[in-house]
């Protein structure tokens, strides 16, 4: 085998099918928890996925709620948002919900009111309620075709198993994202969609590469005599890929922290999604996606070996 | 033996490069179109609803009515109307960079629908008695703007104004002149109001036999000559009603924007610095198809047109990690194929050789996720979408071909045989074969 070549190359060999079993339970216990935080507290679902208003002010001297509802007030009587929002730098900019669509005229007239009071016409937006579903449902819906699609060239490209395991990983990862926006009840909009598509596209790219290397170092199955044969093709592999894990996942890191550190309010909510799904991303191909592969194809070699004994040694 | 021409090549290609990107850069920049939450202005996406009952909403239908709305924005004069059909029944206007916005969407929403009501607020004559395209702008006495209509009969102005006579006596003998009247609506509530919703309702003393109709409200120059070419545009065939609207104000989209550059060159300056740290000579090679890349991407998203957005420039910023991943799995396999003792040229092939395979599975399946984005997002989200894959084909030709070519250039002149440390490889490190 070329392995041992392999072995000699890499300083050492760190084996993570050893700890397999730590990984399983750990991803078990905050899939666990992520479950029971969706299933409590839930996301905090921006007007993009209900239905609603959202004005977004922007002032030269840092705002206050009461200083913000009293605004509205001034504008039109009745007009009290439901839920305000601080945030920017020194809490100069507010983000008020109502629950209702605000009418042409009630966003014309705050428009108006806002840009005489802090020097900018602030940001508004209105949802209706049919359109808040259509955009979750249409979300759902491409991150299922994606998966499909993505499962079918693996297929082709590599094996069925290759693919299942890359699916779990990506789904892991989304699930991931989702379950820690639950945590930190960030609001969730259009563009955390788009987020968490991303990291779908790189969980698999990430995942891709390991499996690449393990397809390549794979030796005719005849040769694999047991278990521990399969561990080391699989721990050699993610060890060589290592680096190339570690330094990619970096480059990217730095990108989406720079856009959640310095970018503005609009992304914030997008990078952080995207920061978060990197770190998810790496951990899942390596923890996830590889280990189960490993225990899924040893599965697949006894049952075949099962069938056929005649042509092996009994070990 | 040394191929210096192979050098001198690859400083060729790096200035002609130089001499390409140098003075293109400022005008593809400025080029590229920005959404509206880079600039400011406002998104409506409309509900199409017939106006009677049995009206069916077919094709024509809607493309009649973005034909109408197009012409109504061109009375505004934005530079980059963006009107889509969306499914079966839905319009979405897109006005980037607009200045007035709630005169916009006024101008958008109004049927442009006449009519001419007693105080009863029963019509006495419709937007269909008036000849098409006679809305003009006038001054009256005060030299107040006016705007006169014709209409089809000249007689039936007549007439209507004798009925009113007839019909009612001072204060009440009033013509009521509304546009978008809708059911519901009342002149004796509107008229104790201080801005009512109709445009005015002069007294008729006399019967006017005139086939002009002039139209005094309270308005500026601009007003009046926006009413007339409304009027001129023609009413649409359907009800409109709003389903989203996101409006982001000028300044705001201007801050997001300087915020994000800002963002990205951050971001961008990492990663360069990162993969001349870490990979020193090849982590140069990384940063000048990197930097091209970057111009390529730009270049390219302004032929296709594509609206930059926020989102869209945090694709670009990824697509930069994607670019990047590229070549360090290029080096990676470059490094491991040195310390199994290959030469510095079999190592450079067979590394190469190599990761393209990784590389095109890693780049097909994002292109299949961004794909699927693009397909069922909307706007901001396809925005994101286009710009991912614009970044995923050109980072496969520059950080690809383009590393390659440039690297290939180095090492096939052979000035880096037996200096294995260019790839960040330590002597021993290196094993015999």
């Amino acid at each position: 085998m070329n392995l041992n070549n392999s072995k000699k190359v890499l300083k050492r060999v760190i084996p993570f099918v050893k700890f397999r079993n730590v990984f399983f339970l750990i991803t078990l216990a905050y899939i666990l928890a992520g479950g029971i935080l969706l299933s409590t507290i839930g996301l905090n679902l921006g007007i993009d996925f209900q239905s609603g208003s959202r004005v977004e002010i922007s002032a030269q001297e840092p705002l206050t709620e009461e200083q913000v509802r009293s605004d509205f007030e001034a504008v039109e009587a009745n007009l009290e948002p439901d839920d305000i929002t601080l945030g920017g730098e020194n809490n100069t900019i507010a983000s008020a919900r109502f629950i209702g669509e605000l009418s042409q005229e009630e966003i014309a007239a705050l428009q108006t009111y806002f840009e005489d009071e802090y020097g900018s016409i602030p940001n508004t937006s209105t949802v209706s309620p049919q359109v808040g579903q259509e955009l979750a449902q249409n979300a759902f819906i491409s991150v299922l075709i994606a998966s499909l699609g993505l499962v079918i060239y693996i297929t082709i490209r590599f094996q069925l198993l290759y693919g299942i395991a890359s699916i779990a990983a990506l789904l892991h990862d989304a699930f991931f994202i989702i379950g820690f926006f639950s945590l930190l009840q960030v609001e969730v909009n259009v563009p955390f969609i788009a987020a968490v598509l991303t990291i779908v596209g790189y969980s698999i790219n990430d995942t891709i590469v390991t499996f690449d290397r393990i397809r390549e170092n794979m030796p005719p199955t005849e040769e694999i005599e047991s278990f521990e044969d399969l561990a080391e093709v699989v721990d050699v592999s993610l060890n060589q890929t290592l680096v190339r894990s570690i330094n990619t996942v970096l480059t990217v890191v730095f990108a989406a922290a720079a856009l959640f550190i310095f970018g503005g309010e609009g992304i914030h909510s997008f990078s952080l999604a995207l920061l978060i799904g990197l770190v998810a991303g790496t951990y899942s191909s390596i923890f996830l996606a590889a280990q189960l592969w490993v225990v899924w194809n040893w599965k697949k070699i006894k049952r075949e070996r099962e069938k056929a004994p005649t042509e092996e040694p009994e070990s | 033996m040394v191929k210096k021409s192979r050098i001198v090549y690859f400083f060729l290609i790096i200035f002609a490069l130089a001499a390409l990107m140098i003075p293109t850069t400022e005008k593809i920049v400025n080029g590229i179109e920005l959404g509206l939450d880079l600039q400011g202005g406002f998104e409506v996406l409309y509900e199409v609803e017939p106006q009677e009952e049995g009206q069916e909403i077919t094709d024509e239908t809607l493309q009649n009515t973005v034909a109408a709305l197009t012409q109504r924005v061109n009375i505004l004069g934005v530079s980059e109307p963006n009107i889509t059909i969306e499914g079966d029944n839905r319009i979405r206007v897109q006005l980037a960079g607009v200045e007035d916005q709630q005169a916009a969407r006024e101008l958008l929403s109004t049927e442009a629908d006449l009519s001419i009501r007693d105080v009863d607020d029963n019509e006495r004559l419709s937007g269909n008695d008036i000849r098409e395209n006679s809305a003009s702008v006038n001054f009256g006495d005060a030299n107040n703007p006016i705007v006169t209509v014709s209409l089809k009969d000249g007689d039936q102005f007549g007439e209507v104004t004798e009925n009113i006579i007839n019909e009612y006596s001072p204060p009440n003998n009033r013509l009521v002149i509304w546009l978008d009247y809708e059911e519901g609506d009342s002149y004796e509530e509107e008229a104790t109001k201080e801005d009512p919703k109709f445009i005015s309702a002069p007294a008729v003393n006399e019967p006017l036999y005139t086939q002009d109709i002039q139209i005094e409200g309270d308005f500026s120059v601009e007003e009046a000559e926006n009413l007339a070419d409304i009027l001129n545009s023609g009413s649409l065939p359907v009800n409109l009603e709003e389903v989203y609207s996101n409006s982001v104000g000028a300044s705001l989209g201007e801050q997001a924007m300087d915020k994000t550059i800002f963002a990205t060159f951050i971001g961008v300056g990492l990663i360069f610095l990162f993969m001349l740290v870490y990979y020193r000579f090849t982590g140069f090679i990384a940063v000048l198809t990197l930097t091209t890349y970057i111009y390529f991407v730009l270049a390219a998203f302004n032929f296709i047109q594509g609206v930059l957005t926020l989102p869209g420039i945090a694709a670009l910023v990824l697509g930069v990690g994607m670019a990047v991943d590229a070549n360090i799995i290029t080096y990676e396999r470059i490094k491991e194929e040195i310390k199994y003792g290959r030469s510095i040229l079999s190592a450079y092939r067979s590394g190469a050789r190599r990761s393209l395979g990784t590389i095109i599975d890693a780049n097909v399946t994002t292109l299949i996720a961004a794909g699927v984005l693009f397909y069922f997002g909307t706007s901001s989200v396809q925005g994101f979408a286009l710009m991912l894959i614009v970044s995923i084909l050109v980072s496969f030709i520059t950080a690809v071909l383009g590393t390659r070519l440039l690297l290939g250039l180095w090492v096939n002149s052979r000035i880096f045989n037996k200096k294995p440390k260019v790839f960040g490889v330590k002597e021993r490190d290196i094993h015999e074969p």
